[in-house]
């Protein structure tokens, strides 16, 4: 009961501020369609055919959840709420699940907003579009993870320059606008020693109903997701110590 | 009487400064006690090892019973607090605010609407219990956070400046509410009111450098340092040892 109170509050938080929803749906939405418009119109470029930009859109559309989670937590730190709730009987389970779980029906609200959007631009409507947003989850849960981390060492205001930079590194990363194979070299041994790459890449993979390639990837991300977890678990108790 | 608040030589020291030193104090139950001080005598951090926010660096308190080192999940059970900054969430409305706290503290979802109802109206909240949190006045948000610390029915409440930024008449109003839970609830209460502490307090402690330097009713420190009025008497006492 503890747990859902505070996992409703929140919810309510986040998606009572509008702008979360133009950041997180608006905008990648946009950058959807604009390309899928530019993809007919030039000559196709295969990232950006819609079976490999809709995952792609996807994945980036989850780094704002890394946004509004640590948004949430450096804001609830700066205004005294956090110190309020620290005092109060819940614990550091009730703090980690109430923070993490209201974002995962926001992210897949975006996957399933983007591959809508993504059968008007000519993605086959196939069942393989359901288990890729099975594919998604760990990755959803990898951006999450890094919100409550920032969250924890960062304040609000901190939290939205450190994204700047996160959120560059990660779309480069990912190899959703640059191929990293054309890339090679160094970088793309960094690409793929992170999990961002894989991210997309599981999702594509699951989209092109190859599915035993699916599992390599997704060790990535959940190995990644499980690192990033543990890491903001220890920060979140040492600031409820501190 | 039964002691609610035992502390026994509660210390923390923050790397070379002492901010709470060795403080021996016992507050009985449905006492309203005022921790008094200036700026950085040791009174926040002081609430903040008793609600369990602060590990001491040496010595314990017992609340009730349980210890803050050994018991600290029972401890926050009893206890709640209205931190010295306003703490509510702004995008939930304020009956929103005290219904979370209400169900945190265990309540179930009709407890916690008869609950916020009863605190709205003892607080003059009823009238914008519809509104978000981040609509309402500097005064009124600190209203409902004293509410959101008041909701839970806490055996022991710490109202960490709970009057700062009130207007005169919320402020008179808030001191009627605390006068009604005087007898039932154990109240620590910091602040930079003196007449504050004067009117409502049934026994002051000033700290001073983190040591308790004073302890008795507003009468008795008086008495003590021979003067007439309680600001005088405080100045005298909080302001003895800075004096070279």
């Amino acid at each position: 009961m503890r747990f859902s109170a505070f996992a409703s509050r929140n919810s309510k938080e986040l998606l009572r501020d509008p702008l979360s929803l133009v950041f997180s749906i608006g905008l990648p939405l946009f950058l959807l369609v604009l390309v899928a418009v530019l993809n007919r119109s030039l000559p196709p470029v295969e990232i950006f055919k819609i079976e490999n930009f809709a995952p792609g859109t996807a994945v980036f559309g989850f780094s704002f959840l890394t946004l509004f989670s640590g948004m949430l937590i450096g804001k609830d730190r700066t205004t005294s709420f956090l110190v309020r709730l620290f005092a109060s009987p819940l614990t550091a389970s009730d703090f980690l699940f109430g923070y993490s779980l209201p974002l995962l029906p926001i992210a897949l609200m975006q996957a399933v907003v983007f591959f809508i959007t993504a059968f008007f631009f000519g993605l086959p409507v196939t069942a393989s579009v359901l288990l890729t947003l099975l594919v998604l989850v760990p990755a959803a849960v990898l951006f999450i993870g890094f919100g409550l981390l920032f969250g924890c060492l960062f304040t609000d205001k901190q939290v939205g320059g450190v994204f700047s930079l996160f959120v560059w590194l990660t779309t480069f990363l990912s190899g959703q606008w640059l191929p990293l194979d054309m890339v090679g070299g160094p970088i793309k041994k960094i690409a793929y020693a992170l999990p961002f790459a894989h991210a997309v890449d599981a999702a594509k993979v699951a989209l092109a109903g190859n599915y035993s390639a699916i599992i390599p990837h997704l060790l990535w991300v959940i190995g990644y997701a499980v690192i990033v977890f543990i890491i903001a678990i220890w920060a979140f108790r040492k600031r409820m110590k501190a | 009487m039964t002691t609610a608040i035992q502390t026994i030589n509660l210390t923390k020291k923050f790397k070379n400064r002492t901010a709470v030193d060795s403080l021996n104090l016992s507050i009985e139950k449905g006492e309203l006690f005022a921790l008094l001080g200036l700026n950085g005598a040791g009174k926040t951090t002081c609430i903040k090892m008793l609600c369990c926010l602060l590990s001491p660096t040496s010595g314990d308190a017992v609340l009730l019973g349980d210890s803050i080192l050994e018991q600290p999940a029972a401890v926050k059970q009893k206890i709640n607090i209205s931190p010295q900054e306003t703490a509510v969430a702004p995008n939930l409305t304020v009956r929103e605010n005290l219904e979370l706290i209400a169900r945190i503290y265990g309540c179930n979802k009709s407890e916690a609407r008869s609950k916020a109802d009863e605190i709205m109206q003892s607080v003059g909240l009823s009238y914008r219990s519809k509104d978000r949190a981040k609509t309402l006045s500097g005064g009124l948000q600190r209203r409902l956070s004293i509410a959101m610390a008041l909701i839970s029915n806490p055996e022991i409440a710490f109202l960490d400046e709970p009057t700062l930024g009130l207007d005169v008449v919320a402020r008179r109003e808030l001191w009627k509410v605390m006068r009604g839970l005087k007898g039932r609830v154990t109240m620590v209460l910091t602040t930079h009111y003196l007449e504050e502490a004067e009117a409502l307090s049934d026994r002051i402690g000033i700290l001073h450098d983190g040591r308790l330097k004073a302890l008795g009713t507003a009468e008795q420190l008086k008495q003590e340092t021979g003067k007439t009025s309680f600001e005088d008497a405080f100045i005298a006492l909080a302001e003895t040892e800075a004096q070279p």
